[in-house]
């Protein structure tokens, strides 16, 4: 019966911290219970968007008009610099992390993570760095401002000379934030591996756990470069090494090597959670079993393997030789027959469906419109010449945030408002929900749509002031960006109303197919405690009438009458 | 495309069908050649190839998009459930013979995509040395000519040297009609040297010097831009590219090399004096710019430009 080797014992173990009493308290203490390290991730991801969206709109009001007039350059630089780092190290892979806390153990039938200390620590990390990032506004030659790459020299430029400046403080908390990841990649991994319920072979997993597990591998792997890389950069900033200075023998673009190992799989560690979020959604809100489950699921290790011998296309005006540009443009290409397999899965999966328009499905619908946009430009961006002609122009920059923001975000906002009613016991408002996903859908478009035309007519990303004839189509996009900026509020009014007022929420309101729906709502601390339910089918049966478990009458009751 | 049923091959949905991908054809056919309206003027050999190949992927893409747009429309328009009809619908669960033909046409679709391109490539074969050693482009070999234009990229001005003729300047002159040879070298950070309207970029390497071919094809003015990140004035870091006949071009570097030299265009460098002299404010702290090269010709890059 037990087909993995999950020990029993596991279950009965003291936790290193006792469960959860039912107090605010836990969320600001060092707690070690998965759910609530979920959350304590979310709430503070949710606060550092709030800071990245506040710069962001900043810049969109300098880029409104063509001069440099409404800050100063330096304060531009130093303010996309962070809007970028606070983006990704503050918002996105924070929030993600906490999708995975919540989800995994309760998807495979776990009682928390493998390492439940680690887990916390890892989340500890994250407000720890994010203080020093802030702080960083506050040393006198101000934050840095070398863009999210942060490449050398530039970088390593320090026009006051003090040890302690604004850069040296951004690679410290980037180096944290890596350590923080590994930790909890080390993390998810062992758990997905290790600590599924009894029946739940690798093929009953849900999609979820599978790009989980592949986004995670991804972070073992190429994390490393980037940290070393970062390490090394510290070095020639503080010490006078010249790992990277021209000048003392090093060599700038191996930096961009570095970088580029780790940080292109980044975007996969982003998306891949998130393809995995659209295929628990899609057949739970269109009532039919996922599409060829099992191609799915492998597209997503093949998405892993290729993803690691991708990265040099971000440097094909770097310098590098035409031979390497062909062959990396070749395995570029081919990310898209993986990715192209779940659109595809997707779409199959909606086909004769019986769909229903609540709030996160239509965030799953406007991601994927919004994901299959970023994919035709991310093709066109693969083949060498004309990426040459746009590369470093708005054209990349509107790619980049219709998939961090179009789909990515919009398919973190989807999954917060399915799994709401599972980790809060409340239900969320709809109409609020509609609202915001109304405004962010619109908001999105305008915003990032007319990036593209401005790339194309030449105008490069990160400048704090350009040439007239691209206004036009900036105060659309500033407009836009104005936009998304208040399409926050709905949000949070949803967030924070329903946790206090909303209705109670039902076990599975949904009628969803899954281990975390046979758990009461809010499920307890340690999960099915010592009655783990026994998988014996695949996770998507919808409409099959297949048990997903056995005994499922008896679990199902038991939630009834709780 | 009037029925909800489940896809059944009737002959009305195939007709249905066919006629809408013919639809699509045409859209994105329609589409492909709008493309070449969003894209600045054509100025170099390459920039005809570039947008080729970009109207192409455009028509590609408008059909891949609409195509997947189009499937998410009609579910949603006949797909809905009725309202408190929380039953599950038809469980259809894969279909191995759809899974494997929508992974081999994607496959062969940006093979062939990525097989053309290589074809481009090989026929811009606009980087130096570094190709011709891997035998990238023998035409290229054959044809190259020596570097006449020494291009320094400086925190925050562009200087272009004429060995030849003596003659520096911060505007960028270039004879149309033949391969022309820059060396891109850089003074202090990367740089990019980017001119939208020839369709081509080369970071520009401190500690390198980066051998670059350029054949420009029409006449005018072009702006030139930094297009790497370099610190607080990148964005102002911006000249112009006249592109001239050879006989004008000859005629500009004869007279050129007669005018005495003064400091070039470096907006830069103007700004911060302003700065300095508190006629406007500053931010942070900054890596003051260097001072504006001393050139026989500064040029101008306030006059209208064409791409």
């Amino acid at each position: 019966m037990t087909l993995t080797s999950l020990d029993p014992g596991i279950l009965k173990a003291a936790h290193p911290v006792p469960g959860a009493p039912n107090n605010w308290k836990r969320f600001f203490s060092f707690n070690t219970d998965a759910k609530v390290i979920g959350i304590q991730y979310i709430v503070t991801s949710l606060f550092f968007l709030l800071v990245g969206g506040l710069l962001a709109m900043i810049m969109r009001g300098e880029l409104i008009t063509p001069e440099a007039d409404l800050v100063d350059r330096t304060v531009y630089n130093a303010l996309y610099t962070m809007h970028g780092t606070i983006m990704l190290f503050l918002f996105m892979f924070p929030v993600l992390n906490g999708l995975n806390n919540l989800l995994i153990p309760c998807m495979i039938g776990a009682p928390d993570m493998a390492f439940p200390r680690l887990n916390a620590a890892a989340f500890w990390l994250v407000p720890v760095f994010g203080v020093i990032l802030m702080a960083s506004f506050l040393v006198p030659g101000g934050p840095a401002a070398s863009g999210w790459w942060s490449y050398p020299p530039v970088s390593l430029q320090n026009p006051l000379g003090h040890l302690i400046n604004g850069e040296a403080l951004w690679i410290t908390a980037v180096a944290l934030s890596g350590v923080s990841s590994i930790m909890g990649a080390v993390n998810f991994v062992t758990t997905i591996l290790r600590m599924r319920a009894p029946g739940m072979t690798f093929f009953r997993m849900p999609i979820f756990c599978w790009t989980a597990l592949s986004a995670q591998t991804i972070q073992l792997i190429g994390l490393p470069a980037l940290t070393g890389g970062a390490v090394m950069l510290l070095f020639d900033l503080v010490a006078g090494t010249s790992f990277y200075r021209p000048e003392g023998g090093g060599d700038p673009v191996l930096y961009q090597h570095f970088f580029w190992f780790y940080s292109h799989p980044a975007v996969y560690v982003i998306i891949l959670p998130v393809f995995g979020i659209f295929s628990e959604l899609f057949p739970v809100h269109a009532r039919k079993p996922l599409f060829g489950y099992v191609f799915v699921a492998i597209a997503s290790l093949v998405i892993v393997g290729l993803s690691l011998v991708v990265w040099v296309h971000h440097m094909f005006p770097s310098g590098v030789p035409q031979w390497m540009r062909d062959l990396f443009m070749v395995s570029t290409m081919l990310i898209a027959v993986p990715t192209g397999i779940k659109v595809f899965a997707w779409l199959g999966t909606l086909w004769g469906g019986k769909i229903q328009l609540n709030t996160p499905m239509l965030f799953s619908l406007g991601g994927l419109f919004n994901f299959v946009f970023a994919g035709v430009t991310g093709i066109m961006l693969a083949t060498v010449p004309v990426d040459i002609h746009v590369n470093n122009t708005y054209f990349v920059v509107g790619h980049f945030h219709y998939v961090i923001y179009g789909a990515a975000t919009m398919g973190v906002y989807a999954a917060i408002y399915h799994w709401f009613p599972k980790f809060t016991g409340h239900m969320y408002f709809e109409g609020l929900g509609k609202l915001h996903f109304l405004l962010t859908f619109v908001g999105t478009n305008l915003n990032f749509f007319p990036m593209h035309p401005l790339g194309l007519m030449g105008m490069p990303r990160r400048v704090s002031s350009y040439d007239p004839e691209f206004a036009f189509w900036n105060v659309i996009a500033s407009l836009g960006g104005f936009l998304l900026g208040v399409s926050i509020i709905p949000f949070l009014l949803n967030l924070v109303s329903s946790w206090v007022w909303g209705p109670k929420a039902p076990a599975n309101p949904w009628k969803a197919i899954g281990l975390e729906w046979l758990l009461p709502s809010p499920p307890p601390a340690e999960n099915f405690e010592d009655n783990v339910p026994t998988v014996i089918s695949g996770p998507y049966g919808y409409g099959t009438g297949k048990p997903l478990v056995e005994h499922q009458e008896a679990y199902e009751r038991a939630l009834q009458e709780a | 495309m009037t029925s909800s049923a489940p896809i059944r091959f009737n002959r009305a949905a195939v007709a249905a069908v066919s006629a809408w991908v013919g639809v699509l054809v045409l859209l994105s056919h329609w589409l492909g050649q709008q493309a070449y309206r969003w894209l600045p003027v054509q100025a170099s050999s390459a920039a005809p190839l570039v947008d080729d190949l970009f109207s192409l992927e455009t028509a590609i893409a408008c059909f891949v998009f609409v195509g997947v747009v189009s499937v998410m429309a009609y579910v949603l328009l006949f797909n809905r459930a009725e309202k408190y009809d929380m039953d599950d619908a038809a469980p259809v669960e894969g279909n191995t013979l759809l899974e494997i033909i929508w992974t081999v046409i994607p496959l062969v679709l940006v093979m062939a995509i990525a097989w053309t391109t290589i074809g481009v490539n090989r026929e811009i074969g606009s980087i130096g040395p570094m190709d011709h050693s891997h035998g990238a482009t023998s035409e290229a070999i054959a044809g190259a000519p020596t570097a006449e234009i020494q291009v320094i990229a400086r925190q925050w001005s562009w200087e272009f040297r004429y060995p030849d003729a003596a003659v520096s300047s911060t505007e960028l002159h270039l004879p149309a009609g033949r391969r022309v040879g820059l060396q891109l070298e850089s003074a202090d950070v990367i740089h990019g040297f980017y001119v939208p309207a020839f369709r081509l970029k080369q970071q520009v390497i401190p500690g390198r010097s980066i051998a670059f071919f350029i054949t420009p094809t029409r006449e005018g003015r072009y702006r030139l831009r930094d297009s790497e990140y370099s610190g607080t004035w990148f964005a102002a870091n911006q000249v112009d590219v006249v592109v001239q006949s050879e006989d004008a071009y000859q005629d500009w570097l004869t007279r050129a090399a007669t005018q005495p030299l003064r400091p070039g265009i470096s907006d830069a460098s103007r700004e911060y004096a302003q700065q300095q002299s508190r006629l406007r404010s500053s931010g942070y702290p900054t890596v003051p710019p260097a001072p504006p090269p001393m050139v026989n010709v500064p040029g101008s890059n306030t006059l209208p430009h064409a791409g």
